[in-house]
């Protein structure tokens, strides 16, 4: 899918961050490549929801460089690093659909606080785009509370999309559904993609979506990477018997 | 490296640390509040909208408190006026009892339960859910748009209530004068405006807005740093409530104080 010659939009080095004694990433190194998508597996509390949570700006590093679409986020003002955010799409574990507001205002409110000068009829447009490309053009007018989960994470990634992001960060985005949900939040993932021409970065330890959304694996263990490469590449080849062990619990041999 | 680390040892001791942690990160939110406060842009349309929230949806409540301690306090002093055969000073006493101190009390202890308690859970849950995370990574000032509107909507909103609930409480108060000493409405707020002095109502009004303001800072802070889960939410509500009441009182000794001090100066 790339080659060194690709141009890199997320390059990570010597990343390291503790929680008091708990020292959850210690050392990561990440490249993701221009129109990718690259899987970060892990089990539970292996840190890889901290690495994403770290790009954006919600937790800090102890050490190591972080350089997104060609900048180090280390030296950017406060205002700067928001003009960076709004390339970089998150997609939070739940959602986190603003419960005051209906389905369309959540994704008019982050376009009309960035985005100045905008006609109603631009505005209506854009949601209306979006909401088709999700799936879910009839959900405009309700409640956050009248949806499903999977529903939820579809607004959720609108509401990301609709600052036409060049980075998309998935946080756990099969994580509670049931398997036909999961196969369709996959498909938009894929989709995303495609239509909106993103790089992603995948978080998850459901390794059914991992195969099914990603062209790369990156597999978090002990605060380090110790295997990066495709599908099979990753789990045919694994060395390291954690690594195998996690593909025999997703698929049962 | 190996070895005993000093790192994690208390300074004085674990409570009396967490103590001063916890004052200063109240300080350091009551200073990016000032900070944010006074920087453009200015979120006029949401100062509106918690305004009308804190503000009308209020009104029963404090009208109907108002009016209660209006009756109630006429009907309890006028035993002890009738002793000394001075019930015509019942508009008087009520008047400056209403204005100095139980209407800004009794509408910032109201407050302080209903819309201090909301702020915090509301604020608490969106933290939970991580909604307060959402606004931050799509670039919106999250703390401007929660913490600054809500803050200086309960800051300018207490003292109207106030007001308010000085003229409820003072029409209840009439009511029972009007009812046992057949005094008319004209008469009783002739008596009621000669008692109260322009220090009084300045002094009334300043003291509501710190009660606002405390309200809205405490519900906020405590709603901001909830912990994580639906038992954080509880608790921030709960504290909010705790702590506005606790501070409210505070503020009202003070400031009785420093009115005093001016007063017989």
């Amino acid at each position: 899918m790339h080659n060194e010659e690709n141009e890199k939009v997320v390059k990570i080095r010597g990343l390291k961050k503790s929680f008091d004694e708990n020292h959850v990433l210690m050392g990561v190194d990440l490249d993701l490549y221009k129109g990718e998508n690259l899987v970060v597996l892990g089990k539970s509390g292996s840190g890889k929801s901290v690495l994403i949570k770290i790009m954006v700006g919600l937790l800090t590093q102890d050490e190591g460089d972080i350089e997104i679409l060609g900048k180090n986020t280390a030296g950017l003002s406060l205002k700067e690093f928001n003009k960076l955010r709004l390339k970089i799409g998150f997609s939070f574990q739940h959602s986190a659909l603003y419960d005051s507001m209906t389905v369309k205002e959540n994704l008019v409110f982050p376009l009309t606080r960035n985005i100045k000068g905008l006609t109603r009829k631009e505005i209506d447009k854009k949601v209306d785009e979006l909401l088709d490309a999700v799936g879910l053009p009839q959900s405009v007018n309700q409640m956050p509370s009248e949806l499903s989960g999977g529903q939820k994470k579809r607004i959720g990634v609108a509401r990301t999309l609709i600052l036409n992001p060049e980075i998309m960060l998935y946080d756990e985005p099969t994580a509670g559904l049931d398997p036909i949900t999961c196969g369709d939040i996959n498909k938009l993932i894929t989709q995303v993609r495609e239509q909106f021409n993103t790089s992603s970065i995948v978080i998850t330890h459901d390794l059914t979506c991992a195969k099914a959304t990603g062209d790369r694996m990156a597999v978090l263990l002990d605060g380090q990477f110790k295997a990066v490469g495709t599908f099979e590449e990753v789990f045919n080849n694994a060395s390291d018997q954690r690594v195998k062990s996690f593909y025999d619990y997703n698929f049962i041999k | 490296m190996p070895g005993i680390s000093n790192e994690n040892k208390p300074l004085i001791s674990k409570k009396i640390d967490r103590f001063f942690i916890g004052l200063a990160s109240a300080f350091s939110f009551v200073k990016r509040f000032f900070q944010e406060a006074f920087k453009p842009p200015f979120e006029f349309r949401e100062i509106m909208r918690q305004s009308y929230e804190i503000g009308y949806r209020s009104l029963p409540l404090i009208s109907l408190t108002g009016f209660i301690v209006g009756i109630v306090f006429t009907n309890q002093s006028r035993p002890s006026l009738t002793e000394f055969g001075a019930t015509s000073w019942l508009p008087a006493l009520i008047s400056i009892a209403v204005v100095r101190a139980m209407g800004p009390l009794v509408t910032a202890l109201i407050a302080a339960g209903k819309v201090g308690s909301s702020i915090g859970a509301e604020i608490g849950s969106m933290k939970v859910t991580e909604q307060i995370d959402a606004m931050e990574v799509s670039a919106i000032n999250p703390f401007k748009y929660l913490v600054v509107t809500r803050t200086v909507a309960t800051t300018f909103m207490i003292p109207i209530l106030v007001m308010y609930t000085d003229f409820v409480a003072l029409m209840g108060s009439f009511l029972s004068v009007n009812a046992n000493e057949l005094v008319s409405l004209s008469t009783f707020f002739v008596q009621v405006f000669e008692a109260i002095s322009f220090l009084d109502l300045f002094s009334s009004i300043i003291k509501s807005l710190v009660f606002g303001f405390t309200i809205g800072i405490v519900g906020c802070y405590k709603g901001y740093n909830s912990s994580k889960g639906t038992e954080g939410v509880g608790k921030a509500a709960n504290a909010s409530v705790v702590m506005a009441m606790f501070l409210i009182f505070i503020e009202e000794l003070l400031f009785l104080q420093i009115v005093n001090a001016i007063r017989y100066a």
